[in-house]
């Protein structure tokens, strides 16, 4: 039970994060994956890939500006579970939509720029899910953080790859284009510091717990 | 083209146009008080034969050899921006629209305009056409329409020898179709054919699909198919057809004029500038195709091209 208190959050971001894999598995077997499914699949592995994105960013302001520090040790699993999707994401579309013909693969990858941009973010999230563990980040030592300061060029990647794909209706990619900026600029070492002096003045003077 | 022209009548052409309209008056409350009143007006002679709910066509192939796409798929994943840019919310979107009364104005450079509603459309020779439907995004189908060629409206309004052009246009009516409230694109819809492709025998106005009255997620009452070029040329729920002097400006071209052009000829050799047109998948299969030049129809269509750089002309 002290083992449940205490991981209780954690157990809600793992469930989290495999609800979207549960429904598309469920809705493939039921058929109810549009006429074209394959295309139904990649959409929604993309689209799962991209909240969570969203959400890791959102961890960081979340303690700066709120004070939720329970937040930032689900940054690893958010990073690990987006890279895995955007993994699923990718082998449905090289394996399931092209069948791994590699010509086709090289034309379809390095011929469109929303391929590129798409394919660069998923090796970017591959390699900072891949160092998120205790041992990277000790070997890493400080260059650890630099690196995955990344995670900000493979979300503004992800967002262009979503708009470049976009028939004309932007209007949800820009949407997610707009909260990856606003998250960045939260980020921004003025903004941030302002932030948290402002929670910790607050949290003074109505005696809350910083 | 050996199963492109029907060798029996889609059963709704045995119906009367009163049970035709009967039937596509099932679909809308509003069309079912119109037919209504006119079964009390005009005493029929006919026998009564009703809509089966089973579809039926003559082929279960294209002339190539491959199967028809269900009923179900054709009727259940739809791109009508109109209603839904979600492919699969169209249907349930689209399934109060009111389609009867309709009527189509024929105008412009013509010696005899002429104003048609559904009775004068199923008048002309309705034939099933069994096309392959190449979609813009990398996706295909064969389905089987019922309709005439769009050559014998035209002969009968008489193009004048200034129209070098046709103008098609849906109807506008965002009450009905919540996408038209979308500032992205110029309603309403708007396709243009050089007058040469319009007057082919491969293009026709479809009024069914499957030998069953059109659903209006499949662009009822009366759509353009026009097979050897992408989906989005096949203009829905037409009210206008304009001939004209000038090369018109589509909604697609309006949008994004780099991405979209006036002739959007199937062609795997000319890429989208954001994906590539090589292959495509056909609805109901695993792995992709390549996509064939004019979607497959080079030896009916490319003469209309000869000299042109399809490139350019995209």
């Amino acid at each position: 039970m002290v083992w449940i208190r205490n991981k209780w959050r954690l157990l809600v971001t793992h469930g989290g994060a495999l609800l979207p894999l549960a429904v598309l598995l469920f809705d493939w077997y039921m058929g109810n994956l549009t006429a074209n499914p394959i295309r139904a699949a990649t959409l929604r592995t993309g689209k799962s890939a991209l909240v969570l994105l969203v959400l890791l960013l959102a961890c960081t302001p979340l303690n700066t500006f709120l004070g939720l520090s329970w937040v930032l040790p689900l940054r690893k699993w958010l990073g690990i579970y987006t890279a895995f999707y955007a993994g699923i994401h990718f082998a449905i579309f090289a394996g399931l939509d092209y069948g791994f013909d590699l010509v086709l693969l090289r034309d379809a990858i390095f011929e469109k720029r929303y391929a590129i941009a798409g394919f660069a973010s998923g090796i970017i999230l591959l390699v900072l899910a891949i160092t998120s563990t205790q041992g990277w980040k000790k070997r890493l030592g400080n260059r650890w953080k630099q690196l995955h300061r990344l995670v900000y060029l493979a979300a503004s990647l992800a967002v262009v790859h979503y708009v470049w794909l976009a028939k004309s209706n932007l209007g949800e990619p820009l949407l997610y284009g707009v909260i990856v900026v606003l998250l960045l600029v939260l980020r921004i070492p003025h903004i941030s510091r302002l932030g948290r002096r402002l929670r910790l003045s607050l949290s003074k003077k109505y005696n809350l717990p910083a | 083209m050996k199963t492109r022209n029907s060798e029996i009548t889609p059963e709704y052409l045995y119906l009367s146009r009163r049970e035709f309209l009967k039937s596509v008056g099932m679909l809308t409350a509003g069309s079912l008080l119109v037919s209504a009143c006119r079964s009390e007006d005009i005493p029929s002679k006919e026998p009564e034969v009703k809509a089966s709910l089973t579809p039926q066509t003559v082929s279960s192939t294209d002339e190539l050899g491959d199967p028809l796409n269900s009923y179900e798929d054709i009727s259940n994943y739809n791109n009508y921006y109109e209603f839904s840019t979600d492919k699969t919310s169209v249907a349930g979107l689209a399934q109060d629209f009111i389609i009867s009364p309709w009527t189509v104005a024929v105008g412009g450079l013509v010696h005899y305009p002429k104003t048609y509603d559904l009775d004068d459309l199923m008048k002309f020779a309705q034939e099933e056409r069994i096309y392959r439907l190449r979609c813009v995004e990398g996706w295909s189908m064969v389905i089987p329409w019922t309709g005439f060629p769009l050559a014998a409206l035209l002969k009968e309004v008489e193009p004048t020898s200034d129209a070098k052009y046709v103008l098609l246009e849906t109807i506008y009516d965002p009450e009905q179709m919540p996408g038209q409230n979308s500032s992205w694109y110029q309603w309403p819809y708007v396709e243009g054919l050089r007058l040469d492709e319009a007057m082919h025998d491969l293009t026709i106005l479809a009024i069914g699909l499957y030998g069953k009255p059109l659903l209006p997620q499949s662009g009822a009452p009366v759509r353009l198919v026009v097979p050897w070029k992408y989906g989005f040329k096949n203009i829905k729920s037409i009210v206008k057809i304009d001939l004209i002097a000038e090369q018109p400006t589509s909604l697609w071209m309006a949008a994004t004029p780099h991405e979209y052009g006036f002739y959007a000829n199937v062609n795997p050799e000319v890429p989208h500038p954001r994906w590539s047109q090589a292959t495509e998948r056909r609805i109901g299969e695993l792995s992709r195709r390549p996509t064939l030049l004019f979607n497959g129809y080079e030896e009916e269509v490319a003469a209309l091209y000869e000299g042109m750089n399809l490139s350019v002309n995209f």
